[in-house]
Parts: C-alpha cells; sequence; structure tokens
C-alpha cells in the first residue's frame, strides 16, 4: 500500500509485524490500555551483586528482550561490558531494545549479530559501522526505529516487553535509589531510563558509586529495582559531554540562525510565555543566543524551553529569561551540572516529554521548535536516518515529536558538500511534511503552503527573503547537478515508525 | 595523444577534488574515490573526460580523490592537471579554456 506520505509500503511488512501505514499527524484520543511490568517481591536488606556476569546468568535467557540507555553517549562503558558477557555466555536470539545506539556501541553490536546473540533491534537510531552493517543487510529481521515518545508508547502499550534492563547511573545506593546528576560519570537527567525503570520485569542498575542509603535525589527508586551491580567506571565524563560548547564562527550557519530568529520574532507565537525547544547544531545554539538578545529587546519571557537541554538553554534559566527547563537529557556538561543546583531545571521522563498516547505530553504545549535535516523535499517531509548515499546513519530522537508544535522550523543548508538538502524527494521519510511549518535555509525561507497565515504575517518582514520550497530546491540543484538516485534491493531492513505506531517509510538494503 | 609526465592538481580539502594524470596506454582510465560516487560518479568523470578530450589527451591514467568538488571546481582542477602533464602550463592553449 501507498501510505499518506506517498511511500509504498510492502503488503508483507504491514501483514507480518502488524503495522497500519501512516495517515495522520492527529493522534486523536483513543482509550489505551497499558500494560504493567512483572515483579518479584523481596524484602532484603541489600541488591548489590558482585558482578555484571553473575547478574546476566541470574535474569537473561535466549529470546528476551534487554535494554539500555544513551544517557553516556560516547563515553558508554556500561553498554560494552554487559554485552560482553551476553555475548561470552552465548545467548541467542535476542531483542536489542536501547533508547538509542551510540558509536562506541557499535562494533560489539555488529559482532552479536554475526554470533547470533542479537537478531532484533529496535532503537531510536544508529550510524557508523553498526548502520553500514543493517544497510547491508546483516540482520535477519527489519530494525524499528521508533522517535523517544514512540518508544515511550511501545513501551507502555506492550509492544516492546523489556524483560530486562541494564542502566548505567552515575550513583545508586544499595537498594536502587540512583540519579543522573552526581558522580564522576554525571550526565544529568535520566529522562530515557525511566521508562526503562518503570516497565522492565527486571531492573539491574549498573554503578560506580555506590551511596550511603538512601541515596537522593532518587529518579530511579529502590521500588522499581532488581540489582545494583559495583564497577569500577561506568563512562568517560569527557566524552559523556562536550565541555564548553563554542559557539559557530560559520557564516553559513550564523546566516541561517539569524533569519530563524528573525522568523520566530515576527511569528504570533513570540509573546511572553511562550515555549521552545533547539537541538544542538551549530545553528541551533547559535539561534538560542539570537532569541536571548531579540527576548531581552521585547521583553519577553518563556515559559519553558524543552528536549535536549545546552548550556546556552540553561544561561537563559539563570538570567531569567526562561521560567522553567523541562530536561529529558543534557547535551554538554554545563547542562549536566546545573540540574542539581536548579530546582526550575525539572528532570522529565521521555513520555512526559513526548508520548503521544498519554494524558498529555509536553510536546502538545511546545510553541516553537528548530529542528535539523539530512534532507527535506519538496512536500516538507523530512529525513534524519539515511545518509546520501542511502546507507543508515541517523536517529530520530525527538524530531517527530517536537515537530508537533505550533511553530516547526527546519534549519538546513542549501547543499552540504555536493549534496543537495533540499531535493524533489526524501530518501526516507521520518517527519511527515504536515508537521513542518518554515525550512530556513542561508538563501531564504520556505514557507509550508498550508500555513498561509505565517505566509501573509512572514511576508510583511523586511530582508527576509521567501521562496517556494520548490525554488529552495532547484536552486540547489542548480548548484551541485541532478544527482543519480540511489540502488536498492527490494529487501527491507528496517522499518521507520510515526510516533503513533504506524509505519511512515521502511529503509532497503543498499545496493553497491 | 599521450602526456609528457605525470602530473597532479587539487587538495583534499572538503569540497576540493585532487586529480593525478599519469601515462596510460588504454584510452582513458578511471580511478575514483569520491563519497558521492554513487550520485555524481558519471557526471565527476565525464566532466573530467570533456577537458581530456579538449586536450586531445585519449591515452591516460586518471586518479581522482573527490572531496565533493562542484563542476566548476573539477573542470579548473582537470585543465590545470592536464597543463602540467603536457608541460604547456607556462603556454595554456586559450582556446581549450
Amino acid at each position: 500500500m501507498k501510505n499518506n506520505v506517498n511511500r509504498e509500503i510492502p503488503d508483507q511488512i504491514l501483514k507480518d509485524h502488524n503495522y497500519e501505514g501512516f495517515k495522520t499527524v492527529d493522534f486523536g484520543n483513543p482509550e489505551i490500555q497499558r500494560v504493567a511490568p512483572k515483579v518479584t517481591a523481596q524484602v532484603g536488606p541489600s541488591k548489590v551483586v558482585e558482578s555484571i556476569k553473575k547478574v546476566v546468568s541470574e535474569t537473561v535467557k535466549d529470546g528476551m528482550t534487554i535494554s539500555f540507555h544513551h544517557h553516556f553517549r560516547e563515553g558508554d562503558f556500561v553498554f560494552n561490558m554487559v554485552m560482553r558477557e551476553i555475548i561470552d555466555a552465548g545467548y541467542k536470539d535476542l531483542t536489542l531494545a536501547p533508547s538509542s545506539l551510540t558509536n562506541v556501541m557499535n562494533d560489539i553490536v555488529v559482532e552479536a549479530i554475526q554470533k547470533g546473540t542479537v537478531t532484533n533491534i529496535t532503537s531510536s537510531g544508529m550510524r557508523g559501522s553498526l548502520g553500514d552493517a543493517v544497510s547491508h543487510g546483516a540482520l535477519k529481521n527489519p530494525v524499528i526505529f521508533r522517535s523517544h515518545g514512540g518508544r515511550a508508547r511501545a513501551i507502555e502499550e506492550g509492544a516492546v516487553k523489556i524483560d530486562v534492563a541494564f542502566l548505567g547511573v552515575p550513583n545508586a545506593d544499595e537498594m536502587g535509589n540512583a540519579n543522573g546528576m552526581n558522580g564522576d560519570a554525571a550526565f544529568g537527567s535520566l529522562g530515557y531510563a525511566l521508562i526503562d525503570a518503570q516497565f522492565a520485569n527486571k531492573v539491574v542498575l549498573v554503578t560506580d558509586s555506590l551511596m550511603p542509603y538512601p541515596n537522593t535525589p532518587a529518579s530511579i527508586k529502590q521500588t522499581q529495582v532488581d540489582y545494583v551491580v559495583k564497577v569500577d567506571k561506568v563512562g568517560d565524563p569527557d566524552k559523556i559531554g562536550s565541555g564548553a560548547t563554542r559557539f559557530t564562527k560559520d557564516p553559513k550557519e550564523l546566516q541561517i540562525a539569524e533569519m530563524v530568529n528573525d522568523v520566530i520574532t515576527h511569528s504570533p507565537y513570540f509573546k511572553d510565555g511562550f515555549s521552545f525547544q533547539t537541538g544542538s547544531g551549530g545553528a541551533a545554539l547559535a539561534v538560542t543566543r539570537f532569541l536571548r538578545n531579540s527576548m531581552i529587546e521585547n521583553q519577553i519571557k518563556a515559559s519553558f524551553a524543552l528536549g535536549g537541554i545546552t548550556k546556552p538553554t540553561v544561561d537563559l534559566l539563570n538570567e531569567g529569561l526562561v521560567g522553567r527547563i523541562m530536561d529529558v537529557q543534557d547535551f554538554d556538561k554545563g547542562a549536566a551540572s546545573s540540574m542539581k543546583n536548579d530546582a526550575n531545571q525539572q528532570e522529565i521522563d521521555a513520555s512526559w516529554y513526548a508520548d503521544p498516547a498519554n494524558k498529555g505530553a509536553m510536546v502538545d504545549k511546545l510553541d516553537v521548535s528548530i529542528l535539523s535535516a539530512l534532507e527535506i523535499d519538496t512536500k516538507f517531509n523530512v529525513n534524519v536516518m539515511s545518509g546520501s548515499d542511502g546507507v543508515i546513519r541517523g536517529a530520530i530522537g525527538g524530531h517527530q515529536d517536537a515537530a508537533t508544535s505550533k511553530l516547526t522550523i527546519i534549519s538546513a543548508p542549501l547543499v552540504r558538500g555536493r549534496i543537495a538538502t533540499i531535493v524533489p524527494d526524501v530518501t526516507t521519510v521520518i517527519t511527515p511534511g504536515d508537521s513542518i511549518d518554515v525550512l530556513v535555509t542561508e538563501v531564504g525561507i520556505a514557507i509550508n503552503p498550508k500555513r498561509q497565515d505565517l505566509v501573509d504575517t512572514l511576508s510583511k518582514v523586511p530582508g527576509l527573503p521567501i521562496f517556494t520550497i520548490e525554488e529552495l530546491q532547484q536552486k540547489a540543484e542548480k548548484l551541485v547537478g541532478k544527482a543519480q538516485p540511489l540502488q536498492f534491493t527490494d529487501r527491507v531492513v528496517a522499518l521507520a515508525e510515526y510516533r503513533d505506531g504506524t509505519l511512515i517509510d521502511v529503509i532497503k538494503e543498499v545496493k553497491d | 595523444m599521450e602526456i609528457k609526465k605525470t602530473a597532479m592538481a587539487g587538495t583534499l580539502e572538503s569540497s576540493d577534488l585532487q586529480i593525478m594524470l599519469s601515462q596510460g596506454t588504454k584510452g582513458i582510465e578511471f580511478d575514483l574515490t569520491s563519497d558521492v560516487a554513487k550520485q555524481f560518479g558519471d557526471d565527476i568523470k565525464a566532466t573530467i573526460k570533456a577537458v581530456l578530450d579538449a586536450f586531445g589527451i585519449d591515452n591516460v591514467l586518471v586518479k581522482v580523490v573527490d572531496k565533493g568538488a562542484l563542476t566548476p571546481v573539477i573542470k579548473a582542477r582537470a585543465i590545470t592537471a592536464a597543463q602540467r602533464a603536457l608541460d604547456i602550463a607556462d603556454q595554456p592553449q586559450w582556446e581549450v579554456l
């Protein structure tokens, strides 16, 4: 069948994996039955086990679903320690269901696939050698990609049933009270891991810092935890988040950032009490700086900033320009270390952040979001998953979720090297054009024709060049030439879910 | 025509292209490395071949390392390499340019 973003989804895939094709960005008000985890009661004085090996042998069985979080990012030691034990013990047919996969996890996942330890994967994304292996058909079953909100939904409704969650934490007490804010390997918000702690049948905390009982503040609570394992080091602090945030000097990024700021400040949403989410890229960080000046000039304060947090956003909080930071993860040390000192920087879990199957997620209250794109097409559909060669090299993250904001801005250069960013059709649709409002490039902006109100408002802004998205696409093509279409086989290697659990696209094996 | 000596032009900076021309016997032979080979490989070869044809070079080994260069850059690097290979860099063939 063809879904509502005009993607051909093989009927066999829909049937085999029990999916419907993507229809609409409106989630509606369905009644949803959630699942609950199995709880093994215990009354002992301590849950500390001496080794990962022991806890693996007590909890993991062939065919199970195991999960991890990615808050340690490229500084993660826990994933490799646990997977090493699991591979060496000879387990088979496991489903790997981490919140996402970072580069430091690639090699061991590829090994686990080759040895038959892992036969299914669901994740926010993947890149590097793992993305390459999957795109070349290494895994028998297709990978399922979900947004952060979509993952929370899938876990809550039981589409993903986690048997054992291995959660690395920079501190914990003997009963499993833990947070992400203290310790050598502190990373700030535990946002994505909180869902696993709540819904996994077995929860194993791995920490390098055993604290006196009771350890507070407790983001993960002893009521949720089965085992605590002490190891030497859970992560490399230097690789968990970048240190000082460096503002871009790239004139192209600054030009884009300034224009994004023009769009925001001239939109009807820029008023006292507005809310926003920015990413962590160079242009997004620069937007925060321009936005700060505009807020001071116009005496406008934001009620909250949402999502993945960086130091520049924390600075806005400290200056009183932002009332609250609703923090699902922290991208740098400044953001990670400020949470424990400021009650206005609130840790939120992935469900609260972005789950559509909820009694209300924060993204539903979001006015402005600034997102990036590998590709955007003339229907405003966005690809953040497959690279210009068709190989998987990205992650959905919160892209689909934050794109439901009232004003969703994609900031992207017209071309990157010889690759056009604006194309007739994206390689993989991840976020549907229906939820994108404005595209900002260094040469000008394009407004989704569905937003005539924005066309009317922004047309009056002096010095803001407005094009149709077709015009921008043609400008890009004139610069780089017409690309030859990528070649794929018929075999589906990955499924991309929309946040509501329908299929928005499939990714096929690349032909080399 | 064959070239007189091995010659090179360009750098490995992003958006540039490095081209090396050396003695060949079996027509114009390409050895192309590019991140965008799937989308633009044929285009890059056609651009370079057009330059070589204009200089009348028909037996040459062309080693190309492309870093996402746009067509005018590819053309400029190819012209420079061809002039150096033919030892005519001091007396450019203006009609070819």
